[in-house]
């Protein structure tokens, strides 16, 4: 096997470094190879300067200000650069909550006793979303009111007289009124998604800043769904609490059944992870020594989070858990599933099972799943993985071995609890206290995928590694969790290595008063995508605490390796919410000088947000700092 | 010694994608990356053209470094003058920006640069192994080689032809 062979310009993941080695020796092609096949990429593509929305087209204009200067219909670089913008925000906004709209159909169907495998894990989470969105609590029962929420969820989809309650209920008053003011608070959510898709039609918005302005409602229409993904979650599911549990490749087990949960929503994740422990005897039956469930990329986040169910990689290396040889069942939902792990399968004997009718893939086995039979479908889904490890037993696997120590679950609630046991009437205090007393210079959101562009987890590394040393708390969601987690950064005892000396006090402090014996880990984890709503509930629960808007306290946020549109769009909310942004990847905009200069500067005068766009690690954690003291300066601190 | 080499064109391979003239103007830029050629002033030139021909044939064009180059011996001021390595270079300290060379090029690979008032044309990227378009060309379209070698290739393919007709 050619271990000696330096891959660090695809991964600085040793674990994976060594699978790619054996993907080599095995001749199995992989997403690194797919993209120096792509090589050299197309410059109209990258700058954004490319459109196929009419049957005139395809039309692409030179960069450099030569001819073709417009498109066929007269579209000039800043309208075909915007329109392109806007879809791709639609385009996450569509994934975000149609993931939410799941959740809230599983719900109404539970409320409706249609669904025997779920319940309300969290009635608590359940009466605080009801009284925020205006639902009546008193007195009625969880399902009644449960029922009640998702019919209000439902109905935040399509246009009515009010604007999106998932997005006015969720920001303070500051806040609402500047996006009331720029007229971006979202009338409906598929309702903006539908509109910026009529607007960006052949001949339809030719105005750049309009058509941007409406990609910020989207966005923010984004935000909602993301916002009611986690809430709906967290009611049917539980809401995180601390856990102890492990990440890398690792954590598959050579002699037990590998069942890897890959994609985004935890209605199914959830109730595989159920069903594994009551089929743990058909595993043994079969040879195993039991069912190891383990994650990738957000699924595998919320049931980590939930369950501390350990991680077994992320995003960009999904292909790499399918080349240990050791995984018996990829079983997917939605959202980041290269269909190369049908491919890589194949060489494996993996059984890559999906099971949502919006996500088939070709060479892959069926299982349509239904919330009404979920408990069922999850049992017929574990029995398949469990038949495939009968035909691997006894076959060599190569599993690095290699694991880190992860404590996860780190929702609001969870932070707050822990806060509380520091001050118990006042629990933010501590917090806010600690940042106006510089121990905690700012917070910044790591959030995100692996981009095949940066070599995997650098980009994450490298900043993080330099705004902890000074003294920036970090707070990550999503496959940005996942690159951290999986290099040590949220294991406790990394903490002296990492921090700078006041976060590390104030790590440690909030540690032993929650009886930790030690600090809390150097990056909380706050979930999975949809969460980055954890990550704004944070900023408006701590802006509120100031009496100030968001766009004053020194929180930022980095998508250092972002690859899918859900990260333009999410990108896109937090600028709305009036976040600095650093993407770590160049966004196909630079075709227009126009759009360019709005989302990098003059947003900032409308949201207080802005895009920093820097593919280098060292001088975008400048920024990202700079950005905090800018902030800090601000508010006299 | 290594045979001189050209750029040539497989028209029958180019999908008008461009990718040759975006590099093209990357390679000529001041940072050498796209994100930076974007914003530069002056704006890099493309030296490279996509030509299309009814119905569908679509040739890149650049300069072909003729041997005997008539801009060369039009140039009023000799500005231009080719090197051993064949490649034809305008001196832009001497060019006047009369065009002449524009008049007498029978390719129409010649090109004003407004900002400097000199005219440009490919330069067969000094410095590199591969021209700019050629490593960007994703269909094989341009071809970096000697005449001997393309030549070659030209009548391996008619040979091949000739030979497909024979087993008729």
């Amino acid at each position: 096997m050619s271990t000696d062979k330096d891959y660090s310009s695809r991964s600085i993941d040793p674990a994976i470094q060594q699978m790619l080695g054996k993907a080599e020796s095995l001749g199995v092609k992989t997403v690194w190879d797919r993209h120096a096949a792509m090589q050299p990429q197309c410059g109209f593509g990258e700058t954004g300067l490319c459109c196929r929305h009419c049957l005139q087209g395809p039309c692409r204009i030179n960069p450099f200000g030569e001819e073709p200067r417009t498109g066929i219909c007269g579209a000039s670089a800043d309208t075909m650069v915007a329109r392109g913008l806007d879809r791709a925000i639609a385009a996450g906004t569509a994934a975000h909550s149609g993931h939410a709209r799941h959740l809230a159909h599983t719900m109404l169907k539970l409320s409706q006793g249609k669904t025997p495998d779920y319940s309300i894990k969290d009635p608590t989470k359940l009466r605080a979303v009801a009284k925020r969105i205006g639902v009546a609590v008193d007195g009625r029962k969880d399902l009644e009111i449960a029922g009640d929420v998702a019919r209000a969820a439902l109905a935040d989809f399509g246009e009515k007289d009010s604007f999106v309650t998932w997005a006015t209920s969720i920001v303070n008053e500051p806040r609402a009124k500047v996006l009331l003011g720029l007229g971006i608070v979202p009338k409906g959510i598929d309702f903006e998604i539908s509109e910026i898709m009529h607007r960006t039609l052949y001949g339809v918005d030719a105005d750049p800043v309009n058509l941007l302005l409406a990609g910020l409602r989207c966005s923010v229409a984004d935000l909602a769904g993301c916002y009611m993904g986690t809430d709906l979650a967290d009611i049917l599911f539980g809401t995180p609490a601390p856990v102890v549990t492990q990440a890398n490749l690792g954590t598959l087990k050579a002699d037990a059944v590998n069942i890897a949960m890959h994609g985004h929503n935890p209605v199914l994740s959830e109730l595989i992870v159920a069903k594994a422990q009551d089929m743990e005897k058909e595993a043994k039956a079969a040879g195993a020594t039991g069912i190891n469930v383990v994650g990738i990329c957000c699924t595998g986040n919320e049931i980590m989070m939930r369950h501390g169910i350990p991680s077994c990689t992320h995003s960009v290396s999904q292909e790499m858990a399918i080349v240990t040889g050791a995984l018996d069942a990829m079983v997917v939902d939605y959202q980041c599933i290269m269909p190369s792990v049908v491919n890589v399968a194949e060489c494996a004997d993996t059984r890559i099972i999906t099971t949502m009718d919006i996500c088939k893939i070709a060479g892959a086995e069926h299982v349509a799943f239904s919330e009404e039979q979920a408990g069922a479908k999850a049992k017929e889904i574990i029995a398949m993985a469990i038949g495939a490890f009968k035909a691997r037993k006894g076959k060599p696997v190569f599993i690095p071995a290699i694991t880190q120590k992860v404590v996860a679950g780190f929702s609001v609630e969870a932070i707050v609890a822990a806060l509380r046991k520091v001050d118990a009437k006042d629990p933010l205090k501590p917090l806010v206290d600690n940042i106006k007393a510089g121990n905690i210079r700012g917070v910044c959101l790591f959030a995100g995928c692996n981009n095949v562009k940066v070599p995997q987890d650098l980009g994450f590394v490298s900043i993080a590694r330099k705004l902890l040393k000074e003294n920036v708390l970090v707070v990550a969601t999503g496959c940005g969790a996942g690159a951290l987690m999986r290099h040590g950064f949220m294991d406790p005892a990394n903490v002296d290595a990492l921090c700078g000396p006041g976060l590390k006090a104030v790590l440690t402090a909030i540690g032993q008063a929650n009886g930790l014996g030690g600090p809390l880990p150097p990056v909380l984890h706050m979930g999975s995508c949809v969460d980055n709503s954890r990550a704004v509930a944070l900023a408006v629960a701590v802006a509120g605490y100031l009496g100030v808007d968001v766009d004053k306290i020194p929180v930022v946020a980095s998508a250092a390796e972002a690859v899918s549109e859900k990260a333009v769009s999410i990108g896109a909310y937090a600028v709305a919410a009036g976040l600095p942004t650093h993407v770590g990847v160049m966004i196909p905009v630079l075709g227009s000088p126009l759009v360019t200069s709005v989302l990098t500067d003059k947003v900032r005068g409308l949201t207080g947000g802005y895009f920093i766009v820097d593919t280098n690690p060292e001088t975008a954690a400048a920024s990202l700092l700079a950005a905090i003291d800018e902030r800090r300066k601000g508010l006299g601190l | 010694m290594n045979a001189r080499k050209e750029i040539f064109a497989k028209p029958e391979r180019c999908t008008a994608c461009m990718s040759c003239v975006i590099a093209c103007g990357v390679e000529h830029s001041k940072g050498k990356s796209l994100f930076a050629a974007c914003t530069e002033k002056p704006a890099p030139r493309s030296r490279i053209y996509i030509e299309w021909t009814a119905p569908e044939r679509k040739t890149p064009i650049l300069c072909r470094h003729c041997e005997d180059a008539p801009c060369m011996h039009a140039c009023i001021v000799g500005a231009i003058t080719q090197g051993d390595d064949g490649v034809v270079t305008t001196d832009n300290d001497r060019c006047i920006g009369c065009w002449t060379c524009v008049m007498v090029c029978p390719y129409g690979v010649i090109g004003r640069h407004a900002e400097l008032k000199k005219s440009y044309r490919c330069d067969r990227c000094p410095g590199r192994e591969v021209p700019a378009c050629v490593s960007s060309c994703p269909t094989g379209a341009l071809v970096f080689g000697s005449v001997e070698e393309f030549s070659k290739g030209s009548r391996r393919n008619a040979a091949e032809e000739f030979a497909k007709g024979e087993r008729k």
